[in-house]
C-alpha cells in the first residue's frame, strides 16, 4: 500500500492549516515509505520457493517532530519489527527510512553509528535490557562518552543531571541494576537514551512489564519530558489505554501492514475498521456497571509465514464479504488524515 | 591530637551505623537455626502417614462457603529473616461466585491462592498459623491447614483446580497434550481405562472451544498459540469437574483479544461447573469485569474487601482509589496521570504502622499509631484504614440528616 509523496505532502498540509492556519507547513521528522522486512525460513539459502514470514510488509508513515505516533497490534503483528527495522537494528529488505532528509537504508554503518545518537530505542523488558556488571553511573554515561556528548570534565556532572531528569537521585550512580525494583530500571533505561540528547525514542513498550502504579509513573515521565524537551516518539504497545493517553496519532497493524492510521481522536471518535472496532471493543473497563457491546473475535491471529488471501483479516472478521476473501484493501484516506484498509468502505 | 580522636570517633560511629543496614554472619547463623527448628517441626506435622480424618475435619462457619480464609499467615522462612507473605488473611468464597484477588505484584495474591492448594515451595515457604476451611463435594469440611501431604494429593486437582499465568512453562514440552490431559483422570480415577479417559478429554478440549479437539489431542504444547495453551490449562482444570477453580493471572500474557475470549470462557465455565472461581489478577479491568466480590491486598495484607461495586463506585483506602486513578482511562481526560509515590515496603522488616503510611497522600495523626484493623463499613465492606471511622462519622451524621428530613 504505497502512498505517493502528494498524498503525504496534502496530509501534511490539512493538519497544519486545521491547527494554526497562519503556521508554515511543518517539516515531518522521520518519513517511513513501503517499509518492508521479510524474514527467510529455514536455513537452506539456495533452495526454491523460499518462504518468507513477512514481518512488516509495506508500512508507510510520517511523525511531525515532537508529536507521538503510537502503534497497536496483537503479538505477532510486526509492531516490534517494524520499531527495529527503523532502527536497522534488522536488516531493511525493502522500503524508504528518511530522517531528517537522511536516508537510513543507504547510508553505511559508520554513518549510521553517527546518526545513533539521535534516534533511541526504550527496551520492554528492564530486567535484561541492563548490563548486569555495569553501574547506573557507566550504563548511562557509555554511550554519552563514546558519542562524545559532553566535554571529559562535565561528564560526571551531566549524567547526574540527566539521572535527575529521571527522577534518580544521585547516589545511585556507583550502584548496580540487581538493587532496583522493575520501574527504578525502566527509568534508567530512560536516563539511559535521554542522555543522548535524542530527536526520536521508540519506546518498545516501555511499560507492560510493571504494576499499574509504576506505569502511571513512567508514563507521565515521558510526558513531562516530550513537553521539556520536545522528543518524538514511537510508542509501541498493545495497552490500547495508555496508547490513547500518549498518542497524537495512532496506527492499527495486523499481520505487518497497517489497516487504520489517523488521528487519536478520530480513532476513538470514528472508529472504522472492524479490526480496530474489535480491539477497542476488548478492552475491559474498571467499571462494574458499564455494559458496551463486545465483540469477541474468533481464533487467533494467523501463522504471518502464511497468511491468509485478500484481505489479512477476513478470517476472524465479523463483516467479511466475498470481495474479502480475494482482493486485499488499500489504504485510503476517508477523512484528513484517517487513512483506512477496508472493503466496507468505497475503494475508489 | 584532638582533632584526630574525634576524628576516629566520627568513623566508628559511621560504621556502627552502616552496620544496622547489614547482617552479620553471627545474625544469619541465629536465624538460619531458629528457621530450620521451626521448619523441622512444620514439615513433620505435613509428612505424617495415616492420619485419622478427625484430625483436619472441621464445621464451616457458614454452609454457603466453598472457602474461608481465617486469619491466615504464610511465611518464607530465609536466612535473611522471616518474609510475612501473607500475615492475617481472611475473607470468604461463596458458592456460585468469582472473587477476585487484586493487588500489586509481591503483595501476596499468588501465596494466598498457592496456600489453598498446599503449593508453596517448601522446606521455607509454610502456612504458618492459621486455617483454610474447604468444604468439599461430599458434604465434609477440610482445614486444609492441617491436612497431610498425603491426603492433600486426593483433594488437589480433583476439588480444586488451579489455572497457572504462563501457559507455556506449565505444560510439560515433552508429552503431548492428550497424554497429559490424560494423566490427571489415571491419578484421580485409577479404574479408568485408557479409551474412556481420551474419550473424556477430547470432550473437555470441545468445552472449551477448541477447533479440531482430536487433532489437538495428539499434538504438543509448543505447536499451539498462546491463547490455545491457556484453553488446554483450563481443560486440565475441568477434568475432574472441580468444585472451585483458582485462576492465577490466567490473561496477563495474553493480547487483549484473546483476553476477551478466555474471559468469555471462564464465565460460561463457572456457569457450567456450577462452582467457584478465584480470580487473581493485577488488572481492575478484568477484575471489574469478570467478580462478585474484590479483596485488595497489599503486603500481605487485606486492606480493603466488599462487592464489586462497593470497591469500584465508594473506594475508601487512599490505596485502592489511587489504583483506580492511575490507570488511564479509554476516552477519559487528558490531565496528568495520578501516581502512588514510591514502592511497596521491604516484605522483611515491615514497620509497626499501617504499611501504606509513607505513599499515602490522606495521612493524618492517627496514621502513627499501630497497624489499622479490618473495620466493617457496610455488611460486606471492610477497610483496614483510620480513615474508615471518620468517613462511618459522616455516614452516619448523613443518615441522620436523612431521618430527620424524612421525619418532617
Amino acid at each position: 500500500m504505497p502512498k505517493d509523496n502528494n498524498q503525504e505532502v496534502k496530509k501534511v498540509n490539512v493538519e497544519a492549516t486545521k491547527s494554526n492556519p497562519q503556521k508554515t507547513i511543518v517539516k515531518p521528522l522521520l518519513v517511513v515509505e513501503d517499509l518492508k522486512k521479510y524474514f527467510p525460513l529455514g536455513s537452506s539459502f539456495l533452495a526454491k520457493n523460499r518462504q518468507y514470514v513477512k514481518a512488516v510488509d509495506g508500512v508507510s508513515f510520517t511523525i511531525d517532530p515532537g508529536k507521538t505516533l503510537g502503534v497497536v497490534g496483537e503479538s505477532g503483528c510486526g509492531k516490534t519489527t517494524l520499531g527495529r527495522t527503523i532502527l536497522r537494528l534488522h536488516s531493511i529488505t525493502s522500503g524508504k527510512v528518511m530522517y531528517d532528509d537522511i536516508d537510513l537504508v543507504s547510508i553505511s554503518k559508520k554513518e549510521m553509528t553517527k546518526l545513533r545518537p539521535k534516534i533511541q530505542i526504550i527496551f520492554q523488558d528492564p530486567y535484561s535490557s541492563l548490563s548486569p556488571r555495569m553501574t547506573i553511573g557507566e550504563i548511562i554515561g557509555e554511550a554519552v562518552r563514546q558519542h562524545g556528548i559532553v566535554p571529559k570534565d562535565e561528564y560526571k556532572d551531566y549524567i547526574i543531571e540527566t539521572m535527575r531528569l529521571c527522577g534518580l537521585p544521585a547516589y545511585y550512580f556507583s550502584r548496580y541494576p540487581h538493587e532496583f525494583s522493575g520501574g527504578q530500571r525502566q527509568r534508567i533505561s530512560i536516563a539511559r537514551s535521554l542522555a543522548l540528547k535524542p530527536d526520536l525514542i521508540i519506546c518498545d513498550e516501555p511499560v507492560s512489564a510493571l504494576d499499574v502504579s509504576i506505569q502511571a509513573q513512567i508514563i507521565n515521565l515521558l510526558v513531562e519530558l516530550q513537553k521539556n524537551m520536545g522528543i518524538t516518539y514511537i510508542f509501541i504497545s498493545h495497552d490500547l489505554s495508555v496508547v490513547e493517553y500518549i498518542s497524537d496519532e495512532i496506527m492499527v497493524m495486523y499481520l505487518g501492514t497497517v489497516v487504520e492510521h489517523a488521528s487519536t481522536k478520530q480513532i476513538f471518535g470514528n472508529t472504522m475498521h472492524p479490526y480496530t472496532k474489535a480491539l477497542l471493543s476488548a478492552v475491559p473497563v474498571p467499571d462494574p456497571d458499564s455494559k458496551k457491546q463486545r465483540i469477541i473475535l474468533t481464533g487467533d491471529i494467523p501463522s504471518p509465514a502464511n497468511p491468509p488471501k485478500g484481505c489479512k483479516f477476513h478470517t476472524r472478521c465479523s463483516e467479511c464479504m466475498e470481495i474479502c476473501k480475494t482482493v486485499e484493501p488499500k489504504l485510503k484516506e476517508y477523512e484528513p488524515g484517517h487513512f483506512v484498509a477496508c472493503h466496507l468502505y468505497p475503494q475508489d | 591530637m584532638k582533632n584526630i580522636v574525634d576524628k576516629i570517633k566520627i568513623k566508628r560511629k559511621k560504621r556502627k551505623e552502616e552496620a544496622k543496614h547489614f547482617i552479620s554472619k553471627e545474625q544469619i547463623k541465629k536465624t538460619a537455626k531458629e528457621n530450620s527448628r521451626i521448619i523441622k517441626q512444620l514439615e513433620r506435622q505435613n509428612n505424617r502417614k495415616n492420619v485419622p480424618e478427625e484430625e483436619y475435619i472441621t464445621t464451616m462457619r457458614d454452609p454457603n462457603n466453598v472457602v474461608e480464609f481465617d486469619n491466615l499467615h504464610s511465611y518464607f522462612f530465609t536466612d535473611a529473616g522471616v518474609v510475612k507473605a501473607v500475615d492475617g488473611v481472611s475473607f470468604d468464597i461463596p458458592k456460585r461466585s468469582i472473587v477476585g484477588v487484586v493487588g500489586e505484584s509481591g503483595c501476596g495474591k499468588s501465596v494466598t491462592s498457592l496456600s489453598l492448594m498446599k503449593l508453596l515451595q517448601s522446606p521455607t515457604g509454610q502456612i504458618f498459623d492459621g486455617e483454610i476451611r474447604y468444604n468439599a463435594k461430599d458434604g465434609k469440611a477440610y482445614n486444609i491447614s492441617k491436612v497431610p501431604k498425603a491426603d492433600m494429593n486426593r483433594i488437589r486437582g480433583k476439588e480444586m483446580s488451579m489455572i497457572f499465568q504462563e501457559p507455556m512453562t506449565s505444560l510439560n514440552p515433552v508429552f503431548k497434550i492428550g497424554d497429559q490431559l490424560d494423566e490427571v483422570l489415571f491419578l484421580h480415577f485409577p479404574e479408568m481405562g485408557k479409551e474412556e479417559a481420551k474419550q473424556k478429554s477430547i470432550s473437555m478440549l470441545k468445552t472449551v472451544n477448541i477447533a479440531m479437539p482430536e487433532s489437538i489431542y495428539s499434538r504438543y504444547p509448543h505447536e499451539l498459540s498462546g491463547g490455545m495453551r491457556q484453553r488446554v490449562m483450563i481443560a486440565m482444570a475441568l477434568l475432574c469437574d472441580p468444585n472451585l477453580i483458582i485462576a492465577d493471572e490466567p490473561t496477563t500474557a495474553l493480547d487483549v483479544t484473546i483476553q476477551a475470549q478466555i474471559l468469555d470462557l471462564l464465565r460460561n465455565i463457572k456457569h457450567d461447573i456450577d462452582g467457584s472461581i478465584m480470580l487473581i489478577t493485577h488488572d481492575l479491568g478484568v477484575i471489574a469485569e469478570m467478580a462478585d466480590f474484590v479483596v485488595v491486598m497489599y503486603a500481605g495484607r487485606i486492606i480493603e474487601k466488599g462487592t464489586v461495586r462497593e470497591i469500584f463506585k465508594n473506594p475508601i483506602h487512599p490505596y485502592t482509589v489511587g489504583l483506580q486513578k492511575s490507570i488511564p482511562a479509554l476516552s477519559g481526560t487528558k490531565d496528568k496521570l495520578y501516581t502512588i509515590p514510591g514502592t511497596v515496603p521491604n516484605p522483611i522488616n515491615l514497620p509497626n504502622y499501617c504499611y501504606f503510611r509513607d505513599r499515602c497522600n490522606k495521612r493524618f495523626d492517627k496514621c502513627d499509631g499501630a497497624y489499622p484493623e479490618l473495620t466493617q463499613v457496610s455488611p460486606t465492606h471492610y477497610v483496614a484504614c483510620y480513615l474508615a471511622d471518620e468517613m462511618k462519622a459522616e455516614i452516619k451524621a448523613k443518615f441522620k440528616e436523612v431521618d430527620k428530613n424524612a421525619k418532617r
